[in-house]
C-alpha cells in the first residue's frame, strides 16, 4: 500500500526558499501571487495492508522523523 | 580528563576537535556512530560536517544514528555533551536542547569568522573565562536559529542562552546578526547547563598560525572546569 505525506512549514516560520521562488515568478509575469511555500513530498509503499494501521504507523514516522514540529506540519493523504 | 567525539558518516570537523581536545589536555577518544556503547567520558563532543549528507534535515538522520541513545542517556545523567555546527544541529533534533536550524535567511553558505558575547557564566563551558567577547569561526548553511514564543520564553526564564552573535566590543545587534537567528542566538544550553550547542567552531581558533586564539582560551578555560 502506498502512502503520500505532505510536510509544510508552520505558518510563523520564515520561508526564504518560498519568498525567493516566489520573486523569481513574479520577475516571471506571474504577477498575481499572494504568496509561496515550500514543503517536502514523501511517499511511502509499506507491506501494511490495513488502511488504518498502515496510516498510524505512517503518522509515528512523521512525528518521529519525518517532521519536525516545531516548524512543520504533516498531512497523511489517504490511500486509494 | 577524557573526552569523545562522534563520528557520523559526513562528519568533516571530528579530527579538528580531536586536534584540538589533544592539545589542551583531555584524552581523547574517536567514537564510530554505529558503536552502541559510549567510551567513559567527561565530555562528548558531536563535531561539526555534513552527517548524512544533510538529508531531510540537518540532523535529522544522526540524530537517530545508534550511539545517539548512549549520547542522551549521557547527557540525561548530567555528562557534558557538546555540539558543534552540525553537531549543534544533531541536538536540537534529539530534543536536548530546544528549538531548530533553519537556513540562513539570506540563503548564502556563511563561511567566516564573527565576534559573540558570553551571555551567561554560571555553567562548566564558560565559567572563570576571562574574556567577554570570543572571536570565533562560523561555515553553514543551516544556523538561522529558531524557535516558538513559548519556547524562547522560556529560554530567557531560565538563561539557557549560551552565546549571542554580537560586534567585537559585544554590542548585540541586528547588524552583527550573520544569519537572522532570534535574538541573536549563536548558541544555547539545556535547562541544566550540561548540554552545549553552538554554530560557532572554536576548535578553528586555536593556533596563532592559522586563524586565533580565542579557541585556546575556551578549551584551557574548559579543560581547568570540568577537573
Amino acid at each position: 500500500m502506498k502512502i503520500s505525506v505532505i510536510i509544510t512549514l508552520k505558518k510563523d516560520v520564515l520561508d526564504p526558499q518560498g519568498k525567493v521562488i516566489h520573486q523569481t515568478l513574479d520577475g516571471m509575469g506571474f504577477q498575481d501571487i499572494n504568496e509561496v511555500r515550500q514543503g517536502k513530498y514523501f511517499e511511502i509503499d509499506t507491506k501494511e495492508t490495513d488502511n488504518d494501521k498502515a496510516k498510524a504507523k505512517v503518522e509515528e514516522m512523521c512525528k518521529k522523523l519525518l517532521a519536525n514540529l516545531v516548524i512543520e506540519n504533516y498531512k497523511i493523504i489517504d490511500p486509494k | 580528563m577524557k573526552s569523545s567525539v562522534i563520528t557520523f558518516p559526513g562528519s568533516n570537523c571530528d579530527r579538528d576537535m580531536d586536534v584540538a581536545l589533544k592539545k589542551f589536555g583531555f584524552k581523547n577518544k574517536m567514537v564510530w556512530h554505529a558503536d552502541a556503547e559510549l567510551p567513559k567520558s567527561d565530555l562528548v563532543v558531536l563535531p561539526g560536517g555534513f552527517s548524512y549528507g544533510d538529508y531531510l534535515r540537518c540532523g535529522s538522520m544522526a540524530s537517530k544514528s545508534k550511539i545517539m541513545q548512549s549520547v542522551i542517556n549521557f547527557a540525561n545523567s548530567g555528562g557534558m555533551v557538546m555540539g558543534i555546527c552540525n553537531g549543534f544541529q544533531i541536538l536540537v533534533e534529539t530534543g536536548l536542547v530546544p528549538g531548530v536550524l533553519l537556513r540562513n535567511k539570506y540563503l548564502e553558505f556563511i563561511c567566516k569568522n564573527v565576534f559573540v558575547k558570553i551571555n551567561d557564566k554560571k555553567n562548566k563551558y564558560f565559567k572563570n573565562v576571562d574574556n567577554e567577547v570570543f572571536e570565533f569561526h562560523i561555515a553553514h548553511n543551516e544556523g538561522n536559529y529558531f524557535c516558538t514564543n513559548d519556547q524562547l520564553k522560556e529560554i530567557e526564564d531560565n538563561n539557557q542562552i549560551a552565546i549571542n552573535y554580537c560586534d567585537e566590543n559585544g554590542k548585540i545587534e541586528d547588524q552583527f546578526n550573520p544569519n537572522g537567528s532570534i535574538k541573536n542566538i549563536a548558541g544555547i544550553f539545556n535547562k541544566e547547563k550540561n548540554v552545549l550547542g553552538m554554530m560557532p567552531h572554536p576548535e578553528r581558533m586555536i593556533d596563532t598560525s592559522l586563524s586565533g586564539e580565542d579557541g585556546s582560551l575556551f578549551f584551557k578555560n574548559l579543560i581547568n572546569n570540568l577537573k
